[in-house]
C-alpha cells in the first residue's frame, strides 16, 4: 500500500463531526436549510391576505403533493435535530472550559442577539412544537375550533386569541435574534470572510431578520385589529 | 491617585485561591499597570508578605507575557492595549480595580495571577511553522509576496499570544488565537505546501487542549491588544474545511501535556 492511499481507521466525517469547527460546520449548513424553510413558510403566510379560497388552495396543493411535502418535513427534522446535537454538545463542551468562572465578566464587543443564542433557540423550538400542536395537528386549539382543511378559520380564529397572538410575537421576534447572529455566523462557520463582505453580510443578516419578523407577526396583529376576519 | 485593587491571591494551582483588597496611595498617572503592581509588591515585601506574582518581559505590549483581566475585560478598559502599556491615567482617582487571572481549563493557574498557558505553545508545535532547509539564507525576492497579501499575513502575525482571545471568551475557546496562527502562514506562498496538514494538525491540537468552541460573538477581537480580525477564524474553518475534505491519510497526532501543571488541570 502506498503512502498516499486512503487508511480505513478513521472515518474522515466522524473525525469531522467530532472537531469542533465541524460541528459548527454542521450547524451552519443546517441553520441555512431551516432558514429557508422559515422563508418559504412566511411567503406561504402571507396569502392570508388574499383571502380564504386562495390560501386554502395553497395548503390542499401542498397536501396533494404528500411525498414532496414528507420529504421535506424530514429533511427539516433532520435537520433540526443535527442543529440541537451539535449546539448541547459543543454546549457541554465550553461549560467544561471554563470550570472556575470569572467574579466580574463585562461584554464589550458582542451583540445581544449573538449572546442570547442559547435561550432564543430553546424557546422557539417551544414555539415550534405549540404551533404544529396548533395549527398543523389541532391538539390545541384554545377557544376555538379547528377545521380540518379550513385553514383561513382555523388561522383567523386561533389568532383572534390574544395570548396566543402575543406568544405568537414574542418567539418569532427571539427567532429574528437568533436569524440576527445565525445568518451572519453561518458565513464564517463554514469559512467565508472578507472584510469587504463581513459588514454588509451583518446589515444583510438584520434587515432580513427584521423583514421576517415583521412579515410574520403581520398576520396576528391584522387579525387582531380585525383587518383581516 | 490612590487606588483599590482587588486581586486573585491563590498560592499554588492546588490552592483554593480568594480575592484579597490592597489600597495603593500615591499612584503616578504615568506609571503602567504593572508598574502599579510593583509599587505595591515592594511594599508588601518590606512588609514581610508574600508579593503579587504576575508574568511580564518586555513591558513595551510585543512579548505577550502579561495579562489579566482588570474589572471584567482581559487587559483592562483600554482598546488595543496590554497591560504593561495601560497607563493608570485611564483610572479616577478612588477606583476600585478588579484583577483576576484568565480563567479557562486549558490555562490552568500556576499562582496568584499567572496562569499555564502551554497549551498555545503544542498549538504551535502541531503545525504552526514552514518546513525549510537549513544553510545559506535564501536570496531575498526570489519568493515574490504582493504587498496586500503581505499585510495581510502581517496583521494575522502580529498576535502575541498573550491568551486574552481566550480569557473573554464566553467559551473559552481559542478560535482566534489558532486562527491567527494558521492565517498568517496559509495566506503567504512559503506556507501553502502544508496548507492543509497545518489546518488539520493545530485544529486537533486545538480541540484537544479543552478549549470551548467559537460561536461567532467577536468578544475575543474587541480585547485583542493586536486587534486580530475575526476573518482569521473564518481563515481558519475555510482551510479545516477544505484539508478535510481532501484528506488521504490519518494526519492528526495530538501533541499530549507533559508538565506539571497541566497534567494536574483543575
Amino acid at each position: 500500500m502506498s503512502a498516499t492511499a486512503a487508511l480505513p481507521r478513521q472515518n474522515r466525517a466522524v473525525t469531522f463531526w467530532q472537531s469542533t469547527n465541524g460541528k459548527k460546520v454542521v450547524m451552519a449548513v443546517t441553520g441555512a436549510m431551516m432558514f429557508l424553510f422559515v422563508i418559504g413558510h412566511l411567503l406561504g403566510n402571507l396569502q392570508v391576505f388574499e383571502g380564504p379560497e386562495k390560501i386554502n388552495a395553497y395548503a390542499h396543493f401542498l397536501h396533494t403533493i404528500g411525498e414532496v411535502l414528507w420529504l421535506v418535513r424530514i429533511t427539516l427534522i433532520v435537520a433540526i435535530v443535527l442543529h440541537i446535537t451539535a449546539t448541547v454538545q459543543l454546549a457541554l463542551r465550553s461549560k467544561q472550559a471554563r470550570p472556575v468562572g470569572y467574579s466580574r465578566k463585562e461584554a464589550i464587543n458582542s451583540s445581544y442577539a449573538s449572546r442570547t443564542m442559547y435561550w432564543s433557540g430553546p424557546i422557539v423550538l417551544a414555539f415550534i412544537i405549540f404551533h404544529l400542536l396548533q395549527f398543523t395537528a389541532g391538539y390545541i386549539h384554545p377557544e376555538a375550533q379547528f377545521i380540518e382543511g379550513d385553514v383561513y378559520h382555523n388561522l383567523v380564529s386561533g389568532f383572534q386569541v390574544w395570548w396566543v397572538s402575543a406568544w405568537y410575537i414574542f418567539a418569532i421576534t427571539l427567532l429574528g435574534f437568533h436569524l440576527r447572529h445565525g445568518l451572519w455566523s453561518m458565513f464564517q462557520s463554514v469559512g467565508l470572510a472578507h472584510p469587504r463582505h463581513t459588514l454588509a453580510l451583518k446589515n444583510a443578516a438584520f434587515l432580513i431578520a427584521t423583514l421576517i419578523v415583521l412579515g410574520y407577526i403581520s398576520i396576528p396583529i391584522s387579525i387582531l385589529l380585525g383587518i383581516v376576519k | 491617585m490612590k487606588l483599590t485593587l482587588k486581586i486573585w491571591r491563590q498560592k499554588t494551582h492546588k490552592d483554593k485561591g480568594a480575592f484579597v483588597s490592597y489600597t495603593v496611595d500615591h499612584v503616578d498617572p504615568e506609571m503602567s499597570m504593572l508598574e502599579c503592581l510593583d509599587v505595591l509588591n515592594e511594599t508588601l515585601t518590606e512588609r514581610g508578605e508574600e508579593p503579587v506574582a504576575f508574568e511580564h518581559d518586555c513591558r513595551e505590549g510585543i512579548c505577550g507575557s502579561c495579562g489579566f483581566m482588570i474589572n471584567g475585560v482581559a487587559h483592562g478598559p483600554e482598546r488595543a492595549t496590554t497591560v504593561c502599556q495601560l497607563t493608570m491615567r485611564h483610572f479616577n482617582d478612588g477606583q476600585e480595580l478588579v484583577l483576576e487571572p484568565w480563567r479557562a481549563k486549558a490555562f490552568p493557574a500556576i499562582k496568584d495571577l499567572v496562569v499555564d498557558r502551554r497549551s498555545f505553545d503544542r498549538i504551535i508545535e502541531s503545525g504552526g511553522y514552514i518546513s525549510v532547509s537549513t544553510g545559506q539564507a535564501p536570496d531575498g525576492n526570489t519568493i515574490l509576496v504582493g504587498k496586500e497579501t503581505a499585510d495581510q499575513a502581517m496583521d494575522a502575525a502580529a498576535c502575541i499570544g498573550c491568551g486574552a482571545c481566550v480569557a473573554a471568551c464566553p467559551n473559552a475557546a481559542a478560535a482566534l488565537f489558532t486562527g491567527a496562527k494558521i492565517a498568517h502562514l496559509s495566506i503567504l506562498p512559503q506556507g501553502k505546501p502544508e496548507r492543509d496538514r497545518r489546518a488539520l494538525h493545530m485544529v486537533a491540537q486545538m480541540n484537544a487542549e479543552l478549549f470551548g468552541n467559537c460561536t461567532n460573538i467577536g468578544e475575543c477581537t474587541g480585547v485583542c491588544p493586536k486587534e486580530i480580525p475575526l476573518e482569521v477564524i473564518a481563515t481558519m474553518n475555510r482551510d479545516y474545511l477544505r484539508a478535510s475534505w481532501k484528506k488521504r491519510e490519518d494526519l492528526e497526532a495530538t501533541i499530549p501535556p507533559a508538565t506539571e501543571w497541566s497534567a494536574n488541570r483543575t
